[in-house]
């Protein structure tokens, strides 16, 4: 009898917290940061222009091992798989075409060497591609700079999603001791909208001690240095580090597209905000 | 513990009442639904029969297939539809199968999907279940065939191919379900609604099933285009097709007088030349296109003229027809290549309303009266007639024999009579009046049942029309 009564209150209070948890979430829950943009990208610009090479640049190729995750790829820096639309936004196009041994092609651009941070609120309103094999994403990677690899280097994605899963987005970080599948990670699903048919506005609030990961301003996922510290692992998250956006095909995350897949498939991105506290 | 049961009870039911008033909170008012003006209810059966919805049992079905469930529902509450599919040989009728419909139209412009939950006593297909029909026309159906269901609820979504066009829709939701293996089963379907989902997306449209397709015809003939299809993609990320009325999709064609198109995607070829037909819904393009090549003028077959009471007739729009299985047995197993007799009556082509075969890729093609009707007792005729084009160069070694068969499959005999080269004629109708006692080895002709015509790949591409027996 005393178990069950407990579970009564139990159930209560799940009750009364949930809707008071909802009324919370709909403010910042970092209220006390006063956030200054100090960079952004509004992808403002003729149609058909490439990017601002300024800000970013492109990777190209197939990467080792298809970008370490057997992707079916070739990046480019074609005006095919990434240019403004001429209405504020950047397009990352993924194509099924044969091009230098690869099947398609698409785009991976970084900031690496143009903007690095440490802490801050990373911001980018995106549309995402959809069907199974596509793998957009929206992250940031630490530097090499002091000689070190990943994953010691740190990852952070603010936004990747899995084609073939229209609703859902995931963020997560990779570090030493939890990296690829073992990445500290968070979904986020949508109930009655998709990331393909309409925008949303991704972003990470990094701070010395914890990376909070945003969904159209709801807070979805928070991950603390403290927490990663009390399961044995370290925080690789006091360094610099740049942004990147991509679209890949195929891969482990995603597996191949295949015959329900429509191409060519795009990735439009209304711009990128960088702030700092 | 009766105690602890209730408590548990109120509690459930005071955080539903905590839902409800959340959402009324944040989303649109609902006060249009209170009023007593139901032309946008979104419901059809929910927990019961919505207002002003009225049920049909469609033609051959069991009448009382459908009946109204309380014991078993999907969310535990009201009320649920049963439908008990028959056996096979049920005598009460064939399948189960009927249209819930309103008398008042609905506006249901502003949803984009019919929504329901269903489980069956096993895994079975479900058969054909859909919207939009309304016992009159039925303008605007959408169904979906072959959805999956088990022993679970499960939730299932149609999208509507056009929304914007139901803003007076009678056909609220229609099935058909027919026995499998021989067997009947029962499904339950229940919280039949439409809604608005935001996370149904990327909208693609079909006709011809997608295919790009060339159809070399003449003046007069008219063909409607078929596969339409509406494809969303729905939330878990599959793809569902939506076989889709005509009304939801606008025709085009690019040369007007070399191909005209209705609305209802009935297309009706003019003047010699070239014409591509194109459609679209709400603007988005659809897969798929039609291309009309107009050789002009059809010069038809001479209308035979002979007594109807003199004639058994397998072919032709100046007689009425005997009953036939099929106009291409489609022998595949046997090596067979030949296509065409598939259409209405076995006419690939209609000009003017005179019904043609077309058979293409021919080796040979069996057109077959002894599975599920008579065979034909030509004992008392006296000659086998066939209007016989050929649509290509003829030339030396071409043939087409003509093949009866008896008795089909039990003490079969057959007799043949081959038109060679010399009397095939290019382009230009051949009318062939053979006498039956030239076709070798046809004793008895008392149950013919198959015809063929055999080129052996020689003759390949040939209208045929006016195929009967006749008493001289």
């Amino acid at each position: 009898m005393r178990t069950m009564r407990s579970q009564l209150k139990f159930k209560a209070l799940i009750a009364v917290v949930l809707p008071l948890t909802f009324i919370l979430n709909c403010s910042s829950s970092n209220e006390g940061t006063d956030w200054q943009l100090i960079w952004s990208d509004e992808f403002n610009g003729a149609t058909g222009a490439t990017l601002d090479q300024s800000k970013w640049n492109f990777e190209i190729g197939r990467g080792q091992n298809g970008w370490g995750n057997n992707e079916l790829q070739y990046y480019t820096d074609r005006t095919e798989n990434a240019s403004l639309d001429g209405d504020g936004n950047l397009v990352i196009t993924a194509r099924e075409e044969n091009f230098e041994g690869a099947n398609y092609t698409s785009a991976r651009i970084t900031t690496q060497d143009k903007l690095e941070i440490t802490y801050g609120r990373i911001e980018a309103r995106i549309k995402t591609p959809f069907g199974q094999g596509l793998w957009p994403a929206f992250w940031l990677l630490g530097t090499s700079n002091s000689g070190e690899i990943w994953p010691q280097i740190g990852e952070i994605d603010v936004m990747e999603l899995r084609g073939q899963q229209p609703t859902k987005i995931a963020s997560t970080v990779h570090g030493p001791g939890y990296s690829a599948g073992n990445g500290i990670s968070g979904d986020y699903n949508l109930t009655n909208s998709r990331f393909d048919t309409e925008f949303h506005v991704f972003a990470a609030e990094w701070f010395i001690d914890k990376i909070d990961f945003y969904v159209d301003g709801f807070l979805h996922h928070t991950v603390t240095k403290e927490q990663i510290e009390n399961a044995g692992n370290e925080w690789v998250y006091n360094d610099p580090f740049f942004l990147i956006l991509n679209v890949a095909v195929g891969g482990n995350y995603v597996g191949s597209p295949n015959q329900s897949t429509r191409f060519p498939q795009s990735m439009t991105i209304d711009y990128v905000r960088i702030y700092s506290e | 513990m009766n105690t602890i049961t209730t408590k548990i009870m109120t509690k459930v039911i005071f955080s539903g009442l905590l839902l409800i008033l959340i959402t009324t909170g944040c989303e649109r008012s609902v006060d249009g639904l209170e009023e007593a003006d139901l032309s946008n209810n979104p419901n059809v059966f929910v927990d019961g029969f919505s207002g002003g919805l009225e049920y049909a049992v469609f033609q051959g079905a069991v009448l009382n297939a459908f009946q109204v469930d309380t014991d078993v529902t999907s969310d535990g509450t009201g009320s649920s539809m049963r439908f008990a599919v028959p056996d096979v040989n049920d005598p009460r009728g064939s399948y189960a199968g009927g249209t819930f419909f309103t008398t008042t139209p609905r506006d249901l412009s502003e949803y984009n999907a019919l929504t329901f939950y269903a489980k069956a006593t096993e895994s079975v297909p479900l058969g054909v279940v859909g919207f939009g029909n309304d016992l009159d026309q039925n303008k605007f159906t959408a169904e979906v065939t072959d959805f999956r269901a088990n022993t679970n609820w499960k939730k299932y979504v149609i999208p509507i191919p056009d929304a914007s066009k139901l803003t007076s829709e009678k056909g609220m939701f229609f099935y058909s379900f027919g026995p499998i293996d021989g067997k009947g089963y029962t499904v339950w379907i229940d919280e039949v609604k439409f809604e608005f989902l935001g996370t149904i997306g990327q909208p693609r449209f079909e006709m011809l099933n997608g295919e790009d397709q060339t159809t070399n015809t003449f003046t007069g003939v008219t063909t409607s285009l078929s596969g339409l299809n509406s494809i969303y993609n729905l939330a878990d990320g599959t793809d569902q097709s939506v076989s889709s009325a005509a009304a939801y999709f606008e025709f085009t064609s690019s040369n007007t007088s070399t191909a005209e198109v209705d609305a209802l995607g009935n297309v009706l070829v003019g003047a010699q030349g070239s014409a591509v037909i194109t459609a679209s819904v709400g603007g988005i393009e659809a897969d798929g296109s039609l291309t009309v090549e107009s050789r002009g003028t059809f010069v038809s077959a001479p209308n035979p003229t002979r007594d109807a009471a003199n004639v058994i007739s397998v072919f032709s729009d100046a007689y009425d027809n005997v009953d036939v299985d099929y106009y291409n047995g489609f022998f595949n197993g046997d090596g067979q290549t030949t296509q065409g007799g598939t259409g209405t009556g076995g006419a690939d082509l209609i000009v003017d309303g005179n019904g043609v075969i077309n058979y293409t890729q021919l080796n040979f093609v069996g057109i077959g009266m002894f599975d599920s009707v008579p065979s034909i007792d030509a004992t008392e005729m006296t000659h086998f007639h066939v209007d016989i084009k050929v649509n290509e160069a003829v030339q030396s070694g071409d043939f087409i024999r003509l093949l009866l068969l008896n008795s089909v499959g039990d003490g079969e005999t057959s007799g043949s009579f081959t038109i060679n080269s010399s009397i095939l004629l290019q382009d230009s109708w051949l009318g062939l009046d053979i006498p039956l006692s030239s076709f070798n080895g046809l004793n008895d002709r008392s149950e013919i049942g198959l015809i063929f015509f055999v080129s052996d790949n020689t003759v390949s591409n040939i209208f045929v029309d006016n195929i009967y027996f006749y008493k001289n």
